[in-house]
Parts: C-alpha cells; sequence; structure tokens
C-alpha cells in the first residue's frame, strides 16, 4: 500500500513531540517515553504517580479527538497486516521495550535529545531490524 | 493543577503523533520498506521532534528542579549491555511486524480502532511477560 510522503505534516507533527517531550521534563521532571509510561500504568503501588500517567495517556487518546475537531477527519489508521500479525507484534514490542528500556519515544527522542549513549545504540538497534524485519516479510516472504 | 499539565502535554504529544502520521501503520511500515513502497515521512518526525528536543532539554535540565515536582527523574544506567541490545533489537522486529510503536499507538486509541486496542492489550501482554521473566531471572541469582 503506498502512502504519500508528508514532509511538512511530519515535521510539524514532530516539532509538537519534541515540545510535549520538553514540557514533560520542564515541568515534571520527566521522560516522555510510551514504554516508561504504560509499564508504569501496570503498577499500582504509588497513587500519585499513577494519576499522572493516566493523565497523560488520557491526553494523548485525546489527541486524535482534537485532530477530529481541526480538520473533520480523524487521522488515518490502515493496517496493511493481519490482526494475527498485531498480537504476535505486539507481545514482541513489549517484551522488547521492556528489556531494551524504551522504544521510540523514550530513546528515540529523549534520550536522544540528551546525548544518551545508551538510547543511541538502542536507536540504531531497533531502526536497523525494524528495515530487516520488513524487507523480510516483504520481499523475501512476499505478503 | 499537576493532573491538568499532564493531560495537556499528553494532548499536545497525541496530537503530534496525529499530524506527523506516526499514528498509521501503514506509514510506518513504508518507512522500514526501503526496496519497496518507501515512504521517507518518518525521518521528518524524528528531525523536528529532535530540533526541538535538544535545544529545550539543554535549557531545562539547567534549572535546579522541574516547576511542579521536586526533581528530574533521568535514568542512572549508562551501562551498555546485551539486555539493551537485544531487547532493542527484539522491540524492532515486533515494530516492523506490526507497524505500531507504544508511543504511535496509545495515541491511536482515541480514534477508537479495535485494531489498535487489540495492539495495546498485546504489548501489555509481552510487558508482563518480560516484568514475569525479568522477576524470576532475579530469584535465581544467588543473595
Amino acid at each position: 500500500m503506498e502512502t504519500d510522503f508528508t514532509p511538512w505534516a511530519s515535521l510539524g507533527g514532530g516539532v509538537l513531540i519534541g515540545l510535549a517531550a520538553v514540557l514533560l521534563m520542564g515541568l515534571h521532571g520527566r521522560i516522555l517515553g510510551a514504554t516508561g509510561i504504560l509499564s508504569g500504568l501496570l503498577r499500582l503501588d504509588d497513587p500519585a504517580d499513577w494519576s499522572l500517567r493516566a493523565a497523560l495517556v488520557a491526553g494523548m487518546a485525546a489527541g486524535p479527538l482534537v485532530f477530529l475537531l481541526v480538520t473533520g477527519a480523524m487521522p488515518a489508521i490502515d493496517l496493511p497486516v493481519s490482526l494475527a500479525e498485531v498480537i504476535l507484534g505486539g507481545v514482541i514490542v513489549g517484551i522488547g521495550v521492556s528489556y531494551g528500556g524504551g522504544c521510540t519515544s523514550g530513546h528515540g527522542v529523549c534520550g536522544n535529545a540528551r546525548f544518551a549513549r545508551r538510547s543511541m545504540v538502542a536507536t540504531v538497534t531497533f531502526m536497523a531490524t525494524a528495515f530487516a524485519t520488513v524487507f523480510v516479510t516483504r520481499h523475501l516472504l512476499g505478503a | 493543577m499537576r493532573l491538568l499539565s499532564a493531560f495537556a502535554i499528553g494532548l499536545i504529544f497525541g496530537l503530534g503523533i496525529a499530524v506527523s502520521g506516526m499514528i498509521n501503520p501503514a506509514k510506518v511500515l513504508n518507512f522500514f520498506d526501503l526496496a519497496g513502497t518507501w515512504d521517507p515521512s518518518l525521518a521528518f518526525v524524528m528531525g523536528g521532534a529532535l530540533a526541538v528536543a535538544i535545544p529545550g532539554y539543554r535549557l531545562v535540565l539547567r534549572q535546579p528542579a522541574p516547576a511542579l515536582d521536586t526533581r528530574f527523574q533521568l535514568p542512572d544506567t549508562r551501562i551498555i549491555d546485551g539486555r539493551l541490545v537485544l531487547g532493542s533489537a527484539t522491540f524492532g522486529v515486533g515494530w516492523g511486524i506490526a507497524g505500531f510503536c507504544p508511543g504511535g499507538a496509545l495515541p491511536a486509541l482515541g480514534t477508537g480502532s479495535l485494531d489498535v486496542f487489540v495492539f495495546i492489550l498485546s504489548l501489555i501482554l509481552g510487558l508482563l511477560i518480560a516484568r514475569h521473566m525479568q522477576r524470576r531471572g532475579l530469584s535465581r541469582k544467588p543473595a
């Protein structure tokens, strides 16, 4: 499935993502990492911490609704893979980010923004295996 | 105030994910498909985010403490080990299979898509599996 090249929208969206990361650090002193926020929600021992994470996730989920209000349409979600692949990919992502200590937002944006060597290594690694995986599934297995 | 601020920050992030196209697995997978329907947009997302986060972090981390909390919570580990690399490599494989990453999927929940919900549940399952494996690994180590 082809998708349009959208440099300006992607750049603008990226700026918002970076802004959110800076605000979360400047106001709350935290890394804006989806992995960390989600795994913290699975712990129930610190109610104040839990409510902060829940508010973050609620805000995130409200993002597409604001997009809908402004543009008149929900952002497109096209899934070129099967539901089985969504489930398999989801479980693998969960295990990987847990051991790797972060994902695209935590390592890719926040960690790299403060030039953390761990995050640079993580980012290069997960980008490389994602490129390799898509090559295998689309061109070798011929999905 | 704390929660309202967290909600607003989540909203900026979620809107950024929606506008940028990171919310759409078709676009994410095309970024990784160099040999096929390549869409370079996502490089612009990362570029935009880092262009803001690098100077922004530098600015806020110079402050003695975050505005609404007592201290900055930054990862204290600097160790680059097999766990970081293998975990990140695993994440990339899952990302390449499903097309969703955690930071893309949390905002996508707001679209009401069932696929996203299934992905998040699978992701949580993966996080719990990893947590279980890590606990068992810890308990096997001598005290």
